[in-house]
């Protein structure tokens, strides 16, 4: 007799044969071994190692060591993987804990008769037969729970193909709740990782590089937005949560590969922060100092760490970044406005016209909002008794 | 901004005193404290105004939740279960609650029937961590939702009175 967990077991295994199966459909290519730059047309990669021939990158079969964690499989994410996938990454870890449905068919890369599939089975799956050199893990659950938090934390630390801590993580979350418990991951561990994200409205979206300690971390401020020129009371929501196109999430998903090849292969410049604004046609970038009263203790002792490292000239850099794009503020938007009140203590923040923050939190939050109802004394009775009061109400 | 009933409802609440989350071991215990105080003061008030709209335990960690909301509309009492867990950012970001039983039946929910917030809800709640607790998210997240949601769905015909079966308590 097979225990339940035994079921579940067999469950997951014949999803991910399914998922195998239906991604398998036509011949496969045979693995390779080694990046060669011959031009031939059976050579997968002899347009990417033309980069080095061009001298873009020096050393483009560097990104056959690199591994790559994308949370989030979604519209963004998917997007993501199989562009690192066609790039030859070395290694993708893949998470996510939602089903592929037919509502997610005006997105890209998954396909209608993927329905059902968990995201990362499917993933996997269409990725591993576009480029068989790719090594995946894909990990079916919600990161932001306590248990599934630290094998989170313990797969990002030893996740690389040489058992040690992956080369970067990129948020292609969907939510607040995730971005934090991505963030809270990577200021523990000391983690790299690139934050994505595209608005509900589906017309703005933005990426950030978050180095714990030195650039502002997820924590630091309140969520930034691109300012979409939609007035905010003319936005209806009544009846949907949330919009997406493909156009946006594509060219995040290319915003968010482009800087991390970037980053891995070391060529050009990493936007610190990248937003987008498709109504306009507008790009803000800006650098983004972490702050010191952020709310993550992990954070603010990387930033203490990073303080007592001798200064390289890497960290100057930064700075450079703040000039404003618009230089006559087209946008009319300064920091001091009605939904920023002037306590808010954004002066850290330098903020590039264009880029607000989503919402203003006092600095002295001492003060709660007005109640009468107090604030819950220390109670003489135990958990278990409170518990059981609870529940014989 | 939030309307008055809420605004009045919310500040009848006890507020939260102890900044912890379920991985904080004992001072999250303090914390589950003032949760559980904080919604036997709620329920309290709720009972006395004569609304009263939900019930909720959680497992000894504290870190699932489970239990029923209903929703009055022409004198019919609609009943939902309702669960969440508590994130390991918590409270810094509130807890997400689902009405798994409605998933798919509406466009105002995210995956797994998480409940689809209004505008207003994030920034207060950043404003108030740690001060909000999960009664609280009850009544600034899930009641409007309720008040807004349920009549529409009952006029669209996707929910349906049903008489309470044996199996309900
Ligand atoms: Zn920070």
């Amino acid at each position: 007799m097979s225990t339940v967990a035994e079921l579940q077991k067999k469950v997951k295994e014949l999803e991910a044969q399914l998922a195998a199966v239906q991604g398998n459909a036509g011949p496969v290519r045979q693995k390779i071994d080694v990046m060669s730059s011959e031009v031939v047309d059976s050579n997968p990669y002899s347009r990417l190692m033309a980069l080095k021939r061009m001298g873009i990158v020096n050393n483009y079969e560097k990104i056959r060591e690199m591994s790559v964690a994308v949370v989030g499989v979604g519209g963004v994410g998917s997007v993501t993987a199989e562009m690192l996938t066609r790039c030859g990454i070395g290694k993708l870890i893949l998470f996510d804990y939602d089903k592929v449905e037919l509502a997610n068919m005006n997105r890209l890369f998954f396909q209608p008769h993927q329905a059902g599939l968990s995201k990362v089975d499917a993933a996997a799956a269409t990725l591993q037969n576009i480029n068989p050199d790719v090594a995946i893990d894909a990990y079916n659950y919600n990161i932001t729970t306590v248990d599934n938090f630290q094998k989170f934390c313990d797969t990002i630390r030893t996740g690389s193909l040489t058992g040690g801590p992956v080369d970067i993580v990129l948020s292609c979350v969907d939510n607040f709740e995730a971005r934090m418990a991505i963030n809270t991951a990577c200021n523990e561990l000391n983690q790299k990782w690139f934050e994505s994200g595209v608005s509900e409205n589906a017309v703005s979206g933005h990426i950030q590089f978050i180095v714990p300690g030195e650039t502002a971390c997820f924590a630091c401020a309140p969520p930034l937005v691109v300012a979409s020129k939609i007035d905010e009371k003319t936005l209806k929501r009544e009846g949907v949560c949330a919009a997406s196109l493909p156009t946006t999430m594509g060219i995040v998903a290319g915003f968010l590969v482009q800087n991390t090849l970037k980053y891995l292969l070391e060529f050009g410049t990493v936007s610190h922060y990248l937003g987008y604004s498709a109504l306009t046609d507008f790009f803000p970038t800006m650098g983004l100092k972490p702050n010191p009263q952020c709310d993550d203790r992990f954070c603010r002792a990387r930033q203490t760490e990073y303080k007592a490292r001798p200064v390289v000239e890497l960290a100057t850099e930064v700075t450079e970044d703040l000039t404003p794009v618009h230089a006559d503020n087209e946008w009319g938007i300064s920091l001091v406005d009605e939904n920023i009140p002037e306590e808010e203590d954004t002066s850290n923040l330098k903020l590039v016209d264009g880029v607000q923050v989503a919402y203003s939190v006092p600095v002295d939050s001492s003060t709660p909002e007005s109640s009468t109802g107090g604030a819950v004394a220390a109670s003489e009775l135990s958990l278990e008794e409170l518990m059981q009061q609870m529940k014989s109400m | 901004m939030v309307d008055e009933s809420t605004k009045k409802t919310l500040s009848s609440i006890p507020l939260l005193q102890t900044k912890a989350g379920p991985r904080d071991k004992e001072l999250w215990v303090n914390r589950l404290k003032e949760e559980y105080q904080a919604l036997i003061k709620y329920v309290q008030n709720n009972k006395a105004a004569d609304n009263d709209w939900f019930r909720l335990e959680s497992d000894k960690t504290g870190t699932k939740w489970f239990g029923k909301c209903w929703y009055v509309h022409n004198l019919l009492k609609y009943e939902f279960d309702l669960e969440f867990d508590i994130p390991v950012t918590y409270p810094t970001t509130a807890p997400e609650l689902a009405l798994p039983g409605l998933d798919g039946k509406t466009a105002k929910m995210y995956r797994g029937g998480k409940i689809c917030l209004t505008d207003h809800f994030k920034p207060l709640w950043a404003r108030n961590v740690p001060r909000f607790g999960i009664a609280h998210a009850m009544a600034l997240g899930l009641g409007p939702w309720l008040a807004v949601e349920i009549p529409e769905l009952i006029e669209r015909g996707v929910i349906t009175y049903q008489e309470k079966s044996e199996e309900a308590k």
